[in-house]
């Protein structure tokens, strides 16, 4: 696409290093001030990311950037072209099967067999016929799921992807997401406002404030991790405080 | 209520028994709409009994069955029917494919839009009915000048539901199919054109409802076969009785594409809730 510069001449290059995705100095706006100013990151292959913000902080529309659903004109960045979005709703086309909507867009005779087995890999094998309108938040939710893992990304970006749903499926789906993503490793951009989403999933945490990256931290704890744990809750501490809440 | 609670004991006992109803009350049931229109029909006809009404100029249900009866056996009716029938359909196709064509110019693209909807708006604004005398100076009184009004009045409901679906089409749907790697004429396939399946419909019933409409007024002006035809014949010969059957068939043929299009919409639009809770889950 048009819009993603190659930061270094050879894309192979930044792929031998290691880097999944590359952002540097990406400026956006809206006619106002930047929204972005300046956003320089990257993240590793196979690294999951969490980036937490207020709201209007940027951060979907950083998200966007890296789908390619924004054009960013003046942006370097480089991002896989294997990429694969889910969004705060699940975005299911109503007229077409729970399958058929996993298997949109894929090429190839086996698309219907994959399609089942993406749909498996979330617990939906029952549903694979259902129209999407009779699916619950949790089972649309893990069907839009499957759509974005049945392309095996390089990178998936995840839109706050559990906000919608009550306590128990968000939780029920937190697990399913780190199951899948040790599964398959894809890099991931996790969105989101909720701290203790970000510290049990993500390998490092960025903060998005006044348009610029003000946190970027490691998160070194084992997996599965626990809430109680004290380390766990320092961090917690930390990041709040970064988000202005104390 | 003196604290009664439906225990999972007794609560399944009360679904069979709702429904093990009595035949009759069944019957009852489907019967119940039809209890008011044939209580009219009796009315009307105790008043011709009695006297009360002209039957010249308000003949009892029973004159008017067995003239449908006549009709029916001398095979003129059929006849009539076919003819204006045949004349719906032409002009409903033509009127149907240049209203979705039109669309979909003008629902896909601005330039298309900029070149086809402002003449189209324009040319909605007169009344199509206003021009019988120049489509009969230009086609003359065969079957040309009907079809042609026909396919006129039909084509702007379809122009317009169309192209409000096509652009009301949800714009986070479009996005999502864009992210999946859906070329633009894939994502107009699968996500617009779909989503602009309801509004199609929409102006589907109202160009059905224009298209007869139309086709009684134009069948009365010049026509030597059809329904409208069959009625100026009528009223040629003072027989009201036949009026009333055309009347009649109108209205039945009315209500037949009705049921046409609800038939379409049970099954087009069967992942919508509404069609989803009727059972039509399969």
């Amino acid at each position: 696409m048009n819009m993603i510069t190659a930061i270094t001449s050879d894309p192979a290059e930044t792929l031998e290093r290691g880097v999944a995705v590359s952002v540097r100095g990406l400026t956006r706006s809206f006619g106002g001030p930047n929204v972005l100013d300046h956003v320089t990151f990257d993240i590793a292959q196979g690294e999951f990311v969490a980036l937490l913000g207020r709201s209007g902080s940027g951060k979907s529309t950083l998200l966007r950037t890296l789908a390619g659903l924004d054009a960013a004109p003046a942006a370097t960045l480089a991002v896989p072209s294997a990429r694969a979005v889910v969004f705060q709703e699940p975005r299911l086309l109503p007229w077409k099967r729970v399958w058929k909507n996993v298997a949109l867009g894929l090429r190839g005779a086996e698309a219907k067999e994959r399609a089942f087995a993406a749909l498996a890999e979330v617990e939906l094998s029952h549903r694979v016929a259902a129209w999407p309108l009779t699916l619950s938040g949790g089972e649309a939710q893990r069907a839009a799921l499957a759509r974005a893992l049945v392309r095996e990304p390089e990178l998936l970006l995840l839109d706050e992807p559990f906000a919608a749903l009550d306590a128990l499926t968000r939780l029920r789906m937190q697990n399913l997401v780190a199951a899948l993503w040790q599964a398959h490793r894809p890099a991931v951009l996790l969105v989101t406002h909720d701290v203790d989403e970000a510290l049990l999933l993500a390998d490092r945490v960025m903060v998005l404030q006044d348009g610029g990256i003000a946190v970027d931290v490691t998160v070194p704890l084992d997996r599965p991790r626990r809430h109680a744990d004290a380390a766990f809750n320092r961090l917690r501490t930390s990041l709040l405080a970064a988000l202005g809440v104390h | 209520m003196s604290g009664a609670i439906l225990t999972r004991a007794n609560a399944p006992a009360l679904r069979p028994a709702a429904a093990r109803r009595p035949v009759w009350r069944r019957v009852n049931n489907a019967l119940r709409r039809a209890y008011m229109p044939l209580f009219i029909l009796a009315v009307w006809q105790a008043c011709s009994f009695a006297g009360l009404t002209s039957v010249q100029n308000f003949p009892p249900p029973s004159a008017i069955a067995s003239s449908f009866w006549e009709l029916l056996t001398t095979g003129q009716l059929i006849g009539n029917i076919l003819v204006s029938l045949t004349r719906v359909c032409f002009g409903l196709g033509i009127g149907v494919a240049a209203g979705t064509l039109l669309a979909l110019i003008s629902g896909l693209s601005r330039i298309g839009e900029d070149a086809v909807d402002s003449t189209v708006q324009m040319v909605r604004t007169l009344p199509h009915l206003a021009l019988i005398p120049l489509m009969i100076m230009w086609f003359g009184i065969g079957e040309t000048p009907k079809i042609t009004l026909i396919a006129l009045g039909s084509m702007f409901p379809i122009y317009l539901n169309l192209f409000a679906g096509i652009r009301g089409a949800d714009r986070k749907l479009r996005e999502a199919a864009g992210t999946l790697g859906l070329s633009r004429f894939e994502t107009v396939l699968n996500v617009v054109l779909p989503a602009a399946l309801p509004n199609f419909l929409v102006g589907l019933r109202q160009a059905f409802g224009i298209a007869w409409i139309t086709l009684v007024v134009a069948e009365q002006i010049n026509a030597n076969a059809g329904i409208g035809y069959m009625v100026m014949n009528a009223r040629d010969f003072l027989r009201t009785d036949i009026i009333f059957v055309g009347l009649a068939m109108y209205a039945l043929l009315g209500l037949g594409t009705d049921q046409t299009v609800r038939f379409l919409e049970k099954h087009l639009l069967a992942w919508r809730p509404q069609f989803l809770s009727e059972g039509a889950q399969r």
